[in-house]
């Protein structure tokens, strides 16, 4: 199995809190691996310990083969890692272009960040529509997308997605999943967090659960699904 | 009508020094979320640069290139020497860190240079005057305010137009955000300081050929008038601060020019307490910065 990103005995404090304990993941190339468990069993620790922003961390982190222990966000991008957070967290006071323009800045030549662009404009054509638009003025749903847009600019290989169905309408949701099996049918592999356990168990080839930042459970999700420890592991928090 | 328009271009120019020093505050705010209380020093490091091109003979161009580009030096070597190990630090150790890097470089400027002024002598067009029509303007607020809108100018194009000034804006709303983007955080840090340090060195290229001099202390007062601009045009808000430059600029100037000479003496705390007035109306200053979560 070729692995895109794994985590030795992962540890994340946020002072004397220890959020993630000694976790171990793996998320195989080209698949979507979900993230389970309920609030606070450390889901997006682990998933911002990764990416680098977080500071007290011990434990391994090999990201294609690589070791990524203690490096920094701009390497970990540079290595194929995209991210779209909890929150969406778009840059509201600029435009939807600019928000794609200084993401593919960040990470390519300037004549790759602009056919990319095209690429995103046409893959999402309500982001072309509205690329003058200050970004904080989308919809719930078009803000998702354009973090997912943004995520892609730098042409990754492994994204990591925190809550992308999180406050969108039903039917947005199902849009945002027909994205996510499109990106693995690209070859993107996916670290998927979700709250809700169901859908990312419909279209998730692997899932690891959570609780108390420890991993309770993981298989497919045949394995997962109905057990007893998904649903103590939604409750225990 | 005459004084009037004598006075406006009077304020207009002093307000621009204002704006420019106040800009450069607000950016390094915005992003570093540092109040930088040395940036006097990076104004007058530029002055003291313009000092030593003159008195080397260089050429007038050369001399003003050489100044704005001291600040910028400056700028960029306090990041690297003394803000960039305390960064992720509480606002208030960097405010501390700030305080003691402007105090000891006002000592080594004390020390190795002079404690007195230092003669700066522009040439003699700067100080000569032009007619229109009745009235007689000086060429010195007019190139100042000419330097400062394009300026202002130059600004706001990199910041609306480039990747890099995009980015700019985009760390003062969410830097984590940016860094998760892969942009190195390095960089764009280190840009805003260049920036401040280039609109405090064109500051202080005016300011010196105003005044004639450089001493120690020259940047402490604009500096100190440009900390109130931001903080009345809305602290980390970057159009906030070159209003509330002009704001203060202006009401200094009508102060200066219409206040009965009895009343002279307090012109600074008239001034003072209109921008207090003004605060208690808009606490948040008169532009506040759109991000709901600046404090």
């Amino acid at each position: 199995m070729d692995i895109a990103l794994e985590t030795e005995a992962l540890d994340v404090r946020y002072g004397q809190i220890q959020a993630v304990r000694s976790i171990n993941l793996v998320v195989p190339k080209a698949c979507i691996t979900a993230l389970l468990g309920a609030n606070g069993a450390g889901k997006t620790s682990t998933v911002m310990a990764i990416a680098g922003v977080v500071p007290n961390v011990s434990g391994k982190v090999s990201i294609f083969g690589q070791d990524m222990t203690g490096a920094t966000p701009d390497t970990i991008i540079r290595a194929g890692v995209a991210i779209t957070p909890e929150g969406r967290r778009i840059f509201a006071s600029l435009s939807v272009e600019e928000n794609l323009i200084l993401a593919g800045a960040a990470t390519t030549k300037s004549t790759t960040s602009a056919e990319r662009r095209a690429m995103m404009m046409e893959r999402f054509p309500i982001l072309g529509e509205r690329r003058r638009q200050l970004a904080g003025l989308l919809s719930g749903g078009e803000q998702q997308m354009l973090a997912v847009a943004r995520a892609l600019m730098s042409g990754p290989r492994l994204i990591l997605m925190d809550e992308p169905s999180l406050g969108l309408a039903p039917q947005m949701v199902d849009t945002m999943f027909a994205i996510i099996e499109e990106l693995r049918a690209e070859g993107i592999s996916i670290l998927l967090v979700e709250q809700n356990a169901s859908l990312a168990l419909e279209i998730a080839d692997h899932a690891v659960v959570l609780a108390n930042g420890k991993v309770a459970a993981a298989g497919t999700p045949s394995e997962i699904v109905g057990q007893d420890i998904l649903k103590s592991a939604y409750l225990a928090a | 009508m005459d004084i009037w328009l004598q006075q406006f271009i009077n304020a207009l120019s002093l307000g621009g020094i204002y704006a420019m020093l106040a800009l450069g505050l607000a950016i390094v705010f915005s992003i570093a979320r540092l109040i930088n209380f040395a940036h006097g020093e990076i104004m007058t490091f530029g002055g003291y640069g313009i000092f030593l091109s003159m008195a080397l003979d260089f050429p007038i161009l050369v001399t003003l290139t050489v100044g704005i580009a001291a600040a910028v030096v400056m700028a960029l070597m306090m990041e690297r020497v003394a803000f960039r190990a305390m960064r992720g630090a509480s606002i208030i150790s960097l405010l501390i860190t700030s305080l003691a890097v402007s105090e000891i470089l006002k000592v080594l400027f004390q020390n190795f240079i002079s404690p007195r002024p230092v003669p700066i002598s522009f040439p003699s067009l700067w100080s000569g005057s032009y007619q229109i029509g009745e009235m007689t303007i000086g060429v010195a607020p007019t190139v100042s305010i000419i330097v400062t809108i394009s300026a202002l100018g130059g600004l706001t194009f990199f910041l609306r137009h480039t990747a890099t000034g995009m980015s700019m804006r985009a760390a003062a709303e969410d830097f984590e955000m940016l860094r998760l983007l892969g942009v190195r955080a390095n960089r764009i840090i280190a840009v805003s300081f260049a920036l401040s340090g280039l609109l405090a060195g064109i500051a202080a290229v005016i300011w010196t050929a105003q005044r004639g001099s450089v001493d120690p202390m020259m940047g402490t007062f604009p500096v100190l008038k440009a900390f109130i601009a931001t903080v009345l045009g809305g602290l980390g808000s970057l159009n906030g601060a070159v209003l509330g430059g002009f704001v203060v600029g202006i009401l200094e100037v009508l102060a200066q020019a219409f206040l009965l000479d009895s009343l002279a003496p307090y012109r600074d705390a008239i001034v003072l307490s209109i921008v207090i007035i003004l605060l208690l109306i808009r606490p948040d200053g008169l532009l506040p910065a759109r991000d709901g979560t600046r404090s």
